[in-house]
């Protein structure tokens, strides 16, 4: 079942709230390295699929496998020190913290320093440096001082996934990354995400089927929170059935 | 490793960084017992209820958990403290270090019912906690000396040679020094990764777990640590009164303490203290004026306090702006 080409797998994973079916026996295979979007129209259960995968909720049914080792039971703590990091649809920040203070926390909390009380907060040099990288490559150097809760959308934005980063993830889940960002500030923000490590693997759920085609190398449709069909970003976007789903007829194609 | 300080090492680092006026406060603080002997019982005072409200902001500033039962601390250690001076030993240090284990005993098995719900749940959760240990002191009266609270605890001297006088000197002195300690511990705590964690908690819980801050665990362990500093605090104001009584369980032990938190401001230490020092001397200086009528007063400095902030309150040049 678990393969070493894969880095995240769901074997059949099931979610139910009460009557309701919001994820219906959802098997993904995300390889290594992969780009690996997820679609589908709203109500597919991309985001609750998402928080299976980070443990916010828990399975009805089914396994999580994290390379190799079922991460299933796991607190959603315990599976971020083992490289599974998310970033959030809705910006979920630390607002009375500046962007440097932030990342020097969550570097410092990622490298054990976190249950350090003795010792202030930047003291340690190498943390410093990695989050002096990290401002730079999401482009925060020049508010790096201001209050979170004073930046500008597109910035938030930024920082929203300089967090995820400076977990050192192995799979990272970016739940719609440019939603909500002004047309100006939007540039950056693609920028930042193409040129995200290629050791890390990305799983993005998008709405936007510009940055889906330029980004992804391999997409799943989901629909009524089964899967539709998965493939190469060219095959999806030939497949009659995704085009029929995205046209509105999904109720009639649906599996 | 000092040595290469970039610009965002300087910065984050600045907030940790000792300011200019702080020792000159503290020894200030220090030196007040000397410089204001007639007024020692009121310092010695002050000294312990800004500890007990350093302990609060801990949890309240720092950590974001609403507690209307942190008396059930102070009280704790207080009883623990004159207990153990009256049946095993007199020397005030072992008694204190005895109030605080206490007191960190019982924050460490009331931490696992603030973990869960929301900021009302763990309001009426930390209040029903602290009724619980007023009406058990007030039925175990075997032991605890009941309503007439307990009684006939003499210490001994501090660190073997110096006596409590009846001016509260010596009190003063032992309680600042105390405060002293307690807080400069609590503000390596605070500026560090621990601290930091901490914030986060406070400020955006979903996303702390989300970048694997074991967010329960580091709420049962500040919630300890501060029920411990509240022991101490109650092992300080039972030792240097010689006596203990219902009266710090009581529910406004935890409104005063949460008010002075308000006057001085929270997430911030120093806010602790000076919201202690700002409230005790108006309950006396308003007190003495009228006995009857003080809560008065207290309410509409409140009120005001409130209404117009602390920071324009604080800068009266800036009221005809608008």
């Amino acid at each position: 079942m678990t393969d070493t080409r894969y880095v995240l797998q769901t074997q059949g994973l099931v979610k139910r709230f009460g009557g309701i079916t919001a994820t219906d026996h959802v098997t993904l295979n995300i390889a290594q390295g992969a780009r690996h979007a997820l679609i589908g129209p709203n109500g597919a259960g991309k985001t609750t699929l998402i928080n299976l995968m980070t443990g916010v909720l828990p399975a009805t049914e089914g396994r999580i496998v994290l390379e190799g080792q079922d991460i299933t039971e796991l607190a959603p703590h315990q599976r971020v020190r083992r490289g599974l990091v998310r970033t959030f649809q809705i910006n979920q920040l630390f607002n009375s913290m500046t962007p440097l203070e932030t990342l020097a926390m969550v570097v410092s909390q990622h490298r054990g320093l976190g249950g350090r009380w003795w010792q202030a907060l930047g003291r340690d040099t190498s943390v410093v440096v990695r989050c002096e990288q990290l401002l730079a490559q999401f482009r925060l150097t020049d508010v790096m001082n201001q209050r979170t809760e004073f930046l500008a959308y597109g910035k938030r934005r930024l920082l929203e996934m300089a967090i995820a980063l400076a977990c050192e993830p192995r799979v990272l889940l970016l739940d719609e990354p440019v939603a909500g960002v002004p047309a100006g500030e939007r540039e950056e923000l693609l920028q930042t995400v193409s040129a995200l490590p290629a050791d890390v693997s990305v799983v993005l759920i998008e709405h936007d089927m510009d940055l889906v085609f330029e980004f992804a190398n391999r997409i799943t449709v989901l629909v009524n929170g089964a899967v539709l069909t998965e493939g190469a970003p060219q095959e999806i976007a030939h497949d009659p059935q995704v085009k029929a789903v995205y046209l509105g007829h999904g109720e009639d194609t649906h599996v | 490793m000092k040595s290469v300080t970039s610009l965002a090492q300087q910065s984050v680092l600045r907030t940790s960084r000792m300011k200019v006026w702080e020792p000159v406060f503290w020894l200030l603080a220090l030196a007040s017992p000397w410089l204001a002997q007639q007024h020692a019982l009121i310092i010695n005072e002050i000294a312990i209820v800004a500890l007990f409200a350093v302990s609060l902001d801990l949890v309240l500033g720092y950590t974001g958990i609403v507690s209307l039962g942190h008396a059930a601390f102070l009280g704790f250690g207080a009883y623990a403290a004159a207990l153990f001076a009256k049946w095993v030993m007199p020397d005030p240090l072992v008694g204190l270090l005895v109030g605080t284990l206490a007191a960190t005993v019982l924050g460490a098995v009331c931490s696992t019912t603030i973990l869960r719900g929301s900021d009302l749940t763990r309001l009426m959760v930390t209040l029903g906690m602290a009724l619980i240990l007023y009406e058990l002191a007030n039925k175990l009266d075997g032991l605890t000396g009941g309503s007439d609270g307990l009684q006939g605890v003499v210490m001994g001297p501090v660190l073997g040679r110096y006596e409590f006088d009846l001016m509260g000197q010596v009190a003063a002195w032992y309680s600042l020094s105390v405060l002293f300690v307690c807080f400069m511990l609590a503000r390596r705590l605070v500026h560090s990764p621990f601290g930091a964690t901490l914030m986060a908690v406070r400020d955006n819980r979903l996303r702390a777990m989300a970048i694997g801050i074991p967010v329960h665990a580091r709420l049962a362990v500040v919630y300890t640590t501060a029920a411990g500093v509240a022991g101490a605090a109650g092992a300080l104001m039972a030792q240097t009164t010689g006596f203990a009584s219902l009266d710090v369980f009581a529910l406004d032990r935890s409104a005063d303490v949460m008010l002075m938190l308000v006057i001085g401001g929270v997430g911030w230490l120093y806010g602790g203290v000076a919201g202690a020092i700002v409230f005790k001397l108006m309950h006396d200086v308003i007190s003495s004026i009228t006995p009857q009528y003080w809560t008065f007063w207290m309410g509409l400095f409140l009120v005001v306090l409130v209404m117009v902030g602390r920071e324009r309150l604080l800068k009266p040049w800036t009221w005809g702006r608008t």
